[in-house]
């Protein structure tokens, strides 16, 4: 690359937010070059297993005769899981098998990060790959380009947009971000297991190119670590994560890699899954979503999306994908509007934040905030409620000889009883409770369970 | 399933420096040693003697070790551009 070549905007990392960004300046006009530091687009990239695309299909309309998806989802099991006992809803819909099938499609990323790189070249962006972007470069207090390792050298630019995934360590070095805490941030393991297709539609119920996803939540599936596990369906594959917040998960003195292990022998796991052959093990960090812990979005000549800027769901919804596309184009019309004007200035890039006010991202971090002061504050809501829970299901259920009314007293005063034990639960050698707390969960436990029930509801839902 | 038998599967270009350095003197110092639990393919274990070995050559990237360890023994940066983990699916 000639180091006097001036670039209207570089875009750092070509996910899905990065790559936004480019299509939709390249589109705009402006001189956009997008760099990925892997072979392709995707070749680094790791999500659960779906592609959320409302922005995607405002953007190219009906991407999906075009892209390379897998199955389009039409619904999803929720299990909550114990040792022995487990508990599941399903929602499906007919309605999602027509487009836009409900704006969620299995994908594998480096088939569709480097179809959508594509795309933003076919509008006039330059994509370059296997190169890393070690710093930015700097005119006083302005960014006035990206320093290459290597042969590539310094490139220039009006504007850098950095979205170089979580551990963004330009986001960093640009003081807009600091290092993340383990609470901040959890670990995703995902192995790709390969069944024959007919397989995967028996098993699943599907028909054509239609797709579930399975999701378990942490219970038994992370040993009541607050995490989860997925089973998403591909065409040919399943997708199976496991993911847990990286502060318990430290406090629980487990191995991640024998958690995954466990989460695929669960007796409520392994029967979707007998007989693949895993074909690929991958991992990578994701935000826990960051209200609280929002960083600066943008300064004079920079901004910051989708991961690298904590944009993640982590609800029940768990959506990063389409965080990532939304916030990408608000970057890009940011600097649209910034081009205008000539002006790249903190002040002018502004404009950045309130789009992204506007939009559903800082809306819905904003909205479950509180999940994860909650799951950090009651650790037994994700295992010990868990097990009550499932176990009060079961004994309703269960065939004896008894007369009903009294097979459920029996069930309501074993719930009872388990919830009393979890309450006078004990962490690190120590009674979690007061005294008098635990005198007065002794008499009442069913009163704290209430209200932690819609506490968490309010928080994760 | 071993984590060994799950990394041969994966398709890596594995560079001949570190990209990840450790500084062994600080590791030893280290009470918790968290790194050896979270890494999700292993690549920290404790030798013979009590020491972290780290092995790069099956590093997927993920950045977990960077942030549990509070020690200041990490020196974490990304492979050279089109080195490590390339992801096939």
């Amino acid at each position: 690359m000639n180091n006097t070549e001036k670039f209207d905007v570089i875009v750092v990392g070509a996910g899905p937010a990065g790559t936004t960004s480019a299509y939709v300046l390249a589109k705009a006009g402006a001189e956009v070059l997008l760099v990925e530091r892997g072979s392709y687009p995707g070749a680094k990239n790791v999500f659960g297993g779906i592609l959320y695309t409302p922005i995607l299909n405002r953007l190219i309309p009906n991407f999906w005769k075009e892209a390379p998806v897998e199955r389009h989802i039409k619904g999803v099991k929720i299990f909550l899981i114990s040792a022995k006992n487990a508990v599941s809803i399903g929602v499906e819909s007919e309605v999602h098998n027509q487009p836009p099938y409900n704006n969620s499609f299995t994908v594998y990323r480096s088939k569709f990060d480097s179809w959508y790189a594509e795309k933003a070249q076919e509008a006039g962006a330059m994509l370059i790959t296997d190169t890393v972007i070690d710093d930015l470069l700097w005119d006083g207090n302005k960014v006035i380009g990206v320093k290459a390792r290597g042969e590539s050298g310094d490139v220039y630019a009006d504007c850098v947009i950095v979205a170089d995934g979580v551990n963004s360590l330009l986001a960093e070095k640009a003081g807009l971000r600091k290092g993340f805490k383990p609470r901040q941030v959890s670990l995703g393991m995902k192995e790709v297991i390969e069944l024959p297709r007919e397989v995967i539609e028996e098993r699943f119920h599907l028909t054509g190119i239609e797709g579930v996803e399975i999701k378990y939540i942490a219970g038994d599936a992370t040993q009541g670590i607050w995490g989860g596990g997925n089973i998403y369906t591909n065409l040919e594959t399943l997708s199976v994560v496991n993911w847990l917040s990286v502060d318990p998960l430290i406090a629980s003195q487990f191995k991640a890699v024998d958690l995954m292990e466990r989460f695929k022998d669960h007796p409520f796991v392994k029967n979707y899954i007998r007989g693949g052959k895993t074909i690929e093990y991958q991992a990578h960090l994701a935000p826990d979503g960051g209200y609280d812990f929002t960083p600066r979005y943008y300064t004079n000549g920079l901004l910051i999306a989708g991961d690298a800027a904590r944009f993640l769901n982590a609800s029940i919804h768990y959506e990063g994908t389409n965080f990532a596309m939304a916030s990408g184009e608000a970057a890009a019309k940011a600097v649209i509007e910034a081009k205008k004007k000539s002006d790249y200035s903190e002040r002018s890039l502004s404009y950045y934040q309130k789009l992204l006010n506007e939009s559903f991202v800082m809306k819905d971090l904003k909205r479950y905030r509180k999940l994860n002061h909650f799951a950090e504050a009651y650790p037994e809501f994700f295992s010990g409620y868990f097990d009550a829970i499932t176990q009060m299901a079961v004994d309703y259920f269960t065939v004896n000889e008894l007369p009903k009314r009294h097979q459920e007293w029996r069930m309501l005063k074993t719930f009872r009883s388990n919830l009393s034990r979890y309450h006078a639960g004990v962490a690190d050698g120590k009674f979690r409770h007061s005294r008098l707390k635990r005198a007065f969960l002794r008499i009442c436990p069913l009163t704290r369970f209430i209200w932690l029930c819609l506490k968490g509801a309010l928080a994760f839902l | 399933m071993n984590i060994d038998d799950k990394l041969v599967l994966n398709l890596f270009h594995v560079d001949r420096e570190p990209h990840i350095k450790i500084n062994q003197e600080i590791c030893r110092h280290c009470p918790h040693k968290l790194c050896t639990y979270v890494c999700p393919v292993g690549n920290y274990t404790l030798n013979d003697d009590g020491d972290v070995v780290f092995s790069w050559e099956g590093c997927l990237e993920c950045g977990t070790c960077r942030i549990v360890c509070d020690q200041g023994a990490l020196v974490w940066d990304y492979p050279a551009g089109g080195y490590g983990i390339s992801y096939r699916f």
